[in-house]
């Protein structure tokens, strides 16, 4: 068995008294690659968000390297939704990918060379190098996408967080990243939130669909009755703008 | 031109001026780039609750204002914190609360009638070499404390969730900076006053973030803006007689809506940002 890395059991999460997340459980084990999918509202930005520690459940545990949630934030990668961040801010595709390493207490230390080299390397592998001295809000979408995941790639965490990765990335591109993420899954552990059921692709290898409730499917096939379970509508409507390769499982009891 | 600096007062003035463009390139860059202009407005407003609290039981006046002003501070980024979605509201509630503070402290504080139109406008060409050597200190805080912390304030700023996911402590931090604004707010009130101390804590670094391609030189810039809006304005309002606190944020309006224009033409789309 591989070791579990993230263990959540019996979560309960509700905000201003709404329950968002009910009796979530969910393992994570070292070398998964797991889509949480579901419905816009479902819960699956909050559930990242208790793994972080940036909100505390009403109730349940979570365990991060087996230590409670928000302490292991070194061997963590986190890439936020990209909508929330300030365009107009004056801060370079450098400083932005420099900002992964950024640790509590550092005071008057700048960051060293090493630091640097390991920001150099990050943009060489998302392919943005060439962009660094460039002002981040005057990127598109998808190179700013890019300059989150190299953020987040920084410090060589052992886990990492990608919420909705290919929200402003077109379908050609979408399958770039996530081959992209495919090579980095040999030595990282990926956890992606997206709410497009499209994202699943042959590198991820496990689903977990979050609507209230967590389904999770130990393989990367996207069956009906999840689809049903997690969105309440039409699986069809639902893939047809996703990748049109994708081949869904039979739907045996279906005439 | 140069004779006017043969009074000390002309020279206090300068001086003051200056060393308000200090906090202001500093403090505002991040008030601007966080959009706390309205949280800052209520500190700078109940702030004349502090000068109320000064006058009725004797003490000194800096005492006054910038204790009330650091403790409305900290009452605005408890609320932040607790109940983001009700901050604007009692950021009103605390902006009007403290400003009626102030205006009854002083009704019923015998034989003293404080000028309020001094502590609107400002009252620059007062500034008295104490009140410099104070500015100095607090510009020295302020320097070390946003050196020290540079790279966190960053990243608070530009990612809160990122910086706490990195271990950071962002509640921290924020108090720090609001201390650091209300520090800010009540120098400046002594230079240009409470209704202006917005106008440089906004313009220049608004007109600083375009050119910027840091957070350092968007702080430098909004310095140097802030400098050239203080001195002109000083020279203006000396040699036509005019309310000095006033010609200077007409110096920096005019600025403003200048560089506005330009930006226009350019691109036919001001406050473009949001794609």
């Amino acid at each position: 068995m591989r070791d579990a890395i993230i263990e959540i059991r019996d979560l309960w999460f509700s905000f201003n008294s709404i329950p968002v997340l009910k009796e979530v459980k969910l393992t994570v084990h070292r070398g998964d690659f797991i889509a949480l999918l579901g419905p816009n509202g479902g819960g699956k930005t909050t559930l990242l968000k208790l793994i972080l520690g940036l909100l505390k459940p009403d109730r349940g545990s979570i365990k991060v390297f087996n230590e409670p949630a928000g302490k292991s934030t070194h061997r963590i990668g986190y890439m936020p939704q990209h909508l929330h961040v300030n365009q107009d801010f004056p801060i370079s595709v450098h400083d932005v990918v420099l900002m992964g390493k950024l640790r509590p207490g550092r005071g008057w230390s700048r960051y060293s060379p090493k630091d640097k080299g390991a920001a150099q390397k990050a943009m060489e592998q998302m392919e943005i190098w060439e962009f660094r001295h460039r002002h981040v809000g005057e990127l598109s979408g998808g190179q700013q996408q890019r300059v989150f995941i190299a953020r987040a790639l920084v410090d060589e965490p052992e886990v990492l967080f990608l919420d909705e990765p290919t929200s402003s990335v077109d379908t050609k591109h979408q399958t770039h990243l996530f081959d992209i993420l495919g090579e980095l899954n040999r030595t990282v552990t990926i956890i992606v939130v997206s709410h497009d059921v499209g994202i699943v692709s042959t590198h991820v290898k496990s689903v977990a669909c979050v609507n209230q409730q967590v389904f999770y499917h130990d393989d990367s096939e996207i069956t009906h009755e999840m689809l049903e379970m997690a969105y309440q509508c039409c699986p069809v409507d639902l893939v047809a703008h996703g990748m049109p390769h994708r081949v869904l499982q039979k739907h045996e009891d279906s005439d | 031109m140069l004779e006017a600096l043969h009074f000390e007062f002309m020279r206090n003035a300068l001086l003051a001026g200056l060393l308000a463009s200090v906090a202001c390139g500093v403090i505002g860059t991040f008030v601007v780039v966080n959009r706390i202009v309205f949280l800052s407005g209520g500190i700078a407003h109940a702030a004349y609750g502090g000068i109320g609290l000064a006058f009725f039981f004797g003490l000194p006046f800096v005492v006054g204002t910038l204790g009330f002003a650091l403790l409305v501070a900290m009452v605005m980024a408890v609320v932040t914190l607790k109940a983001k979605h009700r901050t604007d509201t009692i950021i009103g509630v605390l902006w009007a609360v403290g400003m009626a503070l102030g205006v009854i402290l002083l009704d019923l504080t015998p034989g003293y009638n404080v000028d309020l139109m001094s502590f609107l406008f400002g009252s620059i060409l007062a500034v008295t070499t104490s009140d410099l050597w104070l500015m100095l200190v607090l510009n020295i805080l302020i320097l070390l404390t946003v050196g020290y912390f540079y790279n966190d304030f960053l990243a608070l700023s530009y990612d809160e969730d990122f910086a706490k996911v990195r271990g950071i402590r962002v509640n921290f931090l924020y108090f720090l900076l609001l201390a650091m604004v209300a520090l800010s707010v009540v120098m400046i009130i002594r230079v240009v006053g409470l209704i202006l101390v917005i106008a440089l804590l906004t313009i220049p670094p608004y007109m600083a973030e375009k050119h910027s391609a840091s957070l350092r030189t968007m702080m430098f810039l909004s310095f140097l803006l802030s400098c050239f809006f203080t001195m002109t304005g000083l020279w203006i309002s000396y040699f036509f007689n005019l309310t000095s606190g006033a010609t200077i944020i007409m110096v920096a309006g005019v600025c403003f809506f200048i560089s506005l224009f330009f930006e226009l033409l350019r691109s036919r789309k001001p406050f473009s940002s949001e794609k």
